[in-house]
């Protein structure tokens, strides 16, 4: 029975904030375009159900194709920038310097370079999430115990062997945890590129809306990005529970 | 032992630790001559440079004069012949008690390269090594699955798969409670007869010391040297009824005398 209750938590919350919600508009009489009811939002998502879906597939692509490449890089870099003392002397400043700048000061440049649309959107996501993934990979190299690494040096083992058997694998949980936030970063990466420079996605879509006061449907913009954002969120998250078990395996015995 | 058999070889080895603004004289003028197959123990206070000790003849640090020489070669980098243990258990959480066992294999050669293809004999080797300390059935579990103890048992299995011809252990029972501990002094006592590798066991506890070793070597506090060298008679395999006889109780009174000398003359 607590089991349950515990799962379902997160249901009755959503429910309870939506109603409250509800009541709140009722109550107060609130103007739709300035905050819509949860009715009218849901309204306004079956009535643009079809532009809505187109829009959203553009984000949910550039958002995975600029993820997918924070991925790489990220995983490459972090794991150079850990295994090598002069790449993360040479690297590190410059990375931390970049990582400075506002992403949103970036996109009219990436705009003079490849035009509006797609391409920004997908270098905004990735610039905005490659960052975290390569300071958890390198952190993750940089706290190895020594222990560990005695035990493969006692055997005569090569740098490329230690990193093979102890970095990488040692690493994956801080790979892991990064995705997480890394994905929704890069889906406000793709949604904040769009809403400046696109005629197409979610970004652009609620751009669009807020300028004719279709606040309903701006709303409805937002709903689906959280939906797809709990969906990619939930995905890494099981890809972390799926590979690292190892290092999770505290979490367990809540449950 | 006669010198010339003898397998390890410490010549005057002295140990300095260089760090920006201090240094420390860890290990004194060692000199040590240890033969093929002995068992070795190495006691002293704590801080006295026993694990130091270890890591030169491994080869994890280099002396900073002297010669350590190992088979007749001088030590210069990791040996590749030594298997460690150590006080933690130091096994990779992410492989379950077969694959931290078989780790040594995939790193040493010969085995390294032909390990893919002869996976399953190098398994079934591990297995029979697992079965000896009494860790049948427990191979595919994790580390963080297994007790304290177990966790030991597998540590020295993975010391031991790549039979090595040194094994060095750093006070590989200081961690677990008295009745394991004593339980796990058969086990290696097992080992040890049964492969004959040269063993150096670096512990505080002398009565580990008397139980297992051919030869203790009593060490001063810091810079560490060597203060006495003592063997003991016993006949093997020693038992536990053993250490509660005169002839063992006696040479550990005789150590625990000599410590307090070693602390008092600090």
């Amino acid at each position: 029975m607590t089991y349950w209750i515990r799962r379902t938590v997160p249901i009755w919350a959503t429910i309870l904030f939506i109603v409250f919600w509800q009541v709140f508009c009722g109550v107060f009489r609130i103007d739709s375009f300035i905050l819509p009811a949860p009715t009218e939002v849901v309204q306004s998502l079956m009535q643009y159900h079809q532009p809505i879906m187109m829009h959203a597939l553009q984000t949910l692509f550039t958002t995975l194709v600029g993820f997918a490449m924070a991925i790489v890089f990220g995983l490459l870099l972090g794991l150079a920038i850990g295994i090598e003392r002069a790449v993360y002397d040479g690297i590190y400043p410059m990375m931390i310097a970049f990582n400075s700048i506002p992403k949103v000061a970036i996109v009219p440049l990436l705009v003079i370079w490849f035009g509006i649309g797609t391409v920004p959107a997908i270098m905004t996501a990735f610039l905005i999430s490659f960052f975290p993934i390569v300071v958890n990979v390198a952190t993750g190299l940089a706290t190895i115990e020594p222990e560990l690494l005695d035990v493969l040096r006692s055997l005569g083992a090569r740098k490329h062997q230690i990193v093979m058997r102890i970095g990488i694998p040692r690493s994956m949980p801080y790979f892991f945890a990064s995705l997480k936030v890394a994905i929704t970063l890069a889906f406000i990466g793709s949604v904040v590129s769009e809403s400046i420079a696109s005629n197409v996605g979610i970004g652009y879509l609620m751009m669009a809306a807020s300028a004719r006061f279709d606040v309903p449907l701006v709303f409805a913009g937002f709903v689906v990005i959280s939906i797809m954002g709990i969906i990619m969120y939930e995905m890494t998250a099981y890809a972390e529970r799926r590979f690292t078990f190892w290092a999770t395996r505290a979490n367990d015995i809540v449950t | 032992m006669t010198a010339n058999s003898s397998f390890i070889e410490l010549d005057r080895v002295s140990l300095t630790y260089k760090s920006r603004n201090s240094s420390t004289h860890a290990l004194d003028e060692i000199t040590m001559s240890i033969g093929a197959g002995e068992f070795v123990a190495v006691v002293g206070p704590s801080g006295c440079g026993k694990s130091s000790l270890l890591k030169l003849v491994s080869g994890l640090h280099l002396a900073t004069s002297g010669v350590v020489a190992v088979a007749g070669q001088p030590v210069s980098g990791p040996l590749k012949i030594s298997g460690m243990a150590f006080q933690n258990a130091t096994l990779l959480p992410w492989r379950s008690t077969l694959d931290n066992v078989l780790l040594p294999l995939q790193i040493v050669e010969p085995h390294a390269s032909r390990f893919n293809k002869h996976r399953d004999k190098y398994e079934a080797k591990a297995r029979n090594l697992l079965a000896l300390v009494g860790l049948s059935g427990f191979e595919q579990k994790y580390p963080w699955e297994l007790s304290g103890g177990m966790q030991q048992r597998s540590s020295l299995c993975r010391a031991l798969i790549h039979e090595p011809q040194v094994l060095l252990l750093d006070e590989p029972f200081g961690a677990l409670d008295a009745f394991t501990r004593e339980e796990l002094w058969g086990v290696l006592q097992r080992l040890w007869l049964d492969r004959k590798p040269t063993m150096i066991l670096v512990t505080h506890d002398l009565r580990e010391a008397v139980y297992l070793a051919d030869t203790i070597y009593v060490m001063t506090a810091r810079p560490g040297r060597i203060m006495s060298k003592t063997s003991v008679e016993l006949s093997r395999p020693r038992t536990l009824k053993d250490t509660f006889k005169s002839e063992f109780i006696e040479p550990v009174q005789a150590l625990r005398i000599q410590i307090s000398e070693v602390m008092g003359a600090e």
